[in-house]
């Protein structure tokens, strides 16, 4: 399962989450460490799944998305239909960018991206609120989002 | 403003991330040069803020993740920063989000297991300043992970 990893580990995942085009010297230079040990360690963070790939990051305004919002999602009628049908169904909606299964008041959380209030409203009515077995929604407008670097 | 060859870079490129400027190049017919400067002014403009590495917490040992809902008591001047400002302090808190609607922030945390979440959210979460209300939803699986915008 979890592999050990030290304080030289975390110092490289800490340089590259925000930097994954750096080249492994790069990266040993800002850890100090050499290029083909920095190499090594890469490569091992990557072989036990630490490190899953990239990810492009955009200001989602300047791409015309004015509007993100986080939908929770209760079933109403669980058991008559399946979470696979549900979760099938709501994956298949590009504007529905990230659906996580959680366990509280809600079942679902969804992130909506829309290019404005209209245009969510368009895929809260014709596509979300039209999803098999789709009970009580609570829609919260993103105002700010702020990553934090984790326990590194 | 994007241009079509920006459109063309940024739909490739999203569709597989882990791409070289000089791989996007070959993939799209256009010569390197024009793709490592198309991209270079995509990040000026600030259009394109930064390529991130995905790290999985729970391949680091991190098995609990939940999502806190909190609505704060805005009677409190500067509740929001305050907060906010606390919240920073904690290292397993992995992302801060501001709402408009009922919930006011919401938290991402991480935690090795139950104890230590259980640790965490009395020691550190509940001490927050200016909380109101909170409420957890534990997260089980992610379904759809932050697919591709349609650029």
């Amino acid at each position: 399962m979890s592999v050990a990893f030290d304080d030289t580990d975390r110092a490289i995942l800490r340089v590259v989450q925000t930097n994954a085009t750096l080249s492994a010297g790069a990266v040993g230079r800002a850890v100090g460490l050499s290029q083909p040990a920095t190499w090594r360690r890469l490569r091992r963070l990557r072989e036990a799944g630490v490190l899953r790939g990239r990810e492009l990051v955009f200001d989602l305004e300047k791409l015309g998305f004015g509007v993100t919002v986080f939908l929770g999602v209760k079933l109403a009628t669980k058991g008559r239909v399946s979470l696979d049908d549900f979760e099938r169904a709501v994956s298949a909606i590009p504007e529905v960018r990230r659906v996580e299964h959680v366990l509280g008041r809600y079942d679902y959380r969804l992130r909506v991206t829309a290019r404005d209030l209209a245009d969510f409203e368009r895929v809260l009515r014709r596509r979300i609120m039209a999803l098999p077995g789709v009970g009580e929604i609570e829609s919260n407008v993103l105002l700010s989002e702020e990553r934090r670097p984790g326990p590194l | 403003m994007l241009y079509d060859t920006d459109r063309r870079i940024l739909r490739r490129w999203q569709g597989d991330p882990d791409l070289a400027p000089s791989d996007l190049a070959a993939a799209l017919d256009l010569p390197a040069a024009t793709v490592t400067r198309r991209i270079e002014r995509l990040r000026e403009a600030g259009i394109l803020r930064g390529v991130h590495a995905v790290i999985d917490w729970a391949a680091l040992g991190y098995a609990v993740q939940v999502s806190l809902r909190i609505q704060l008591d805005k009677s409190a001047p500067r509740a929001f920063d305050a907060f906010a400002a606390a919240a920073r302090e904690i290292p397993e808190v992995t992302e801060i989000q501001t709402f408009l609607g009922r919930v006011d922030l919401r938290l991402d945390v991480i935690a090795r297991d139950m104890a230590h979440w259980q640790a965490l959210y009395r020691d550190r979460i509940l001490t927050l300043p200016h909380i109101a209300e909170i409420e957890a939803l534990m997260h089980v699986a992610t379904v759809k992970t932050d697919a591709t915008l349609p650029i």
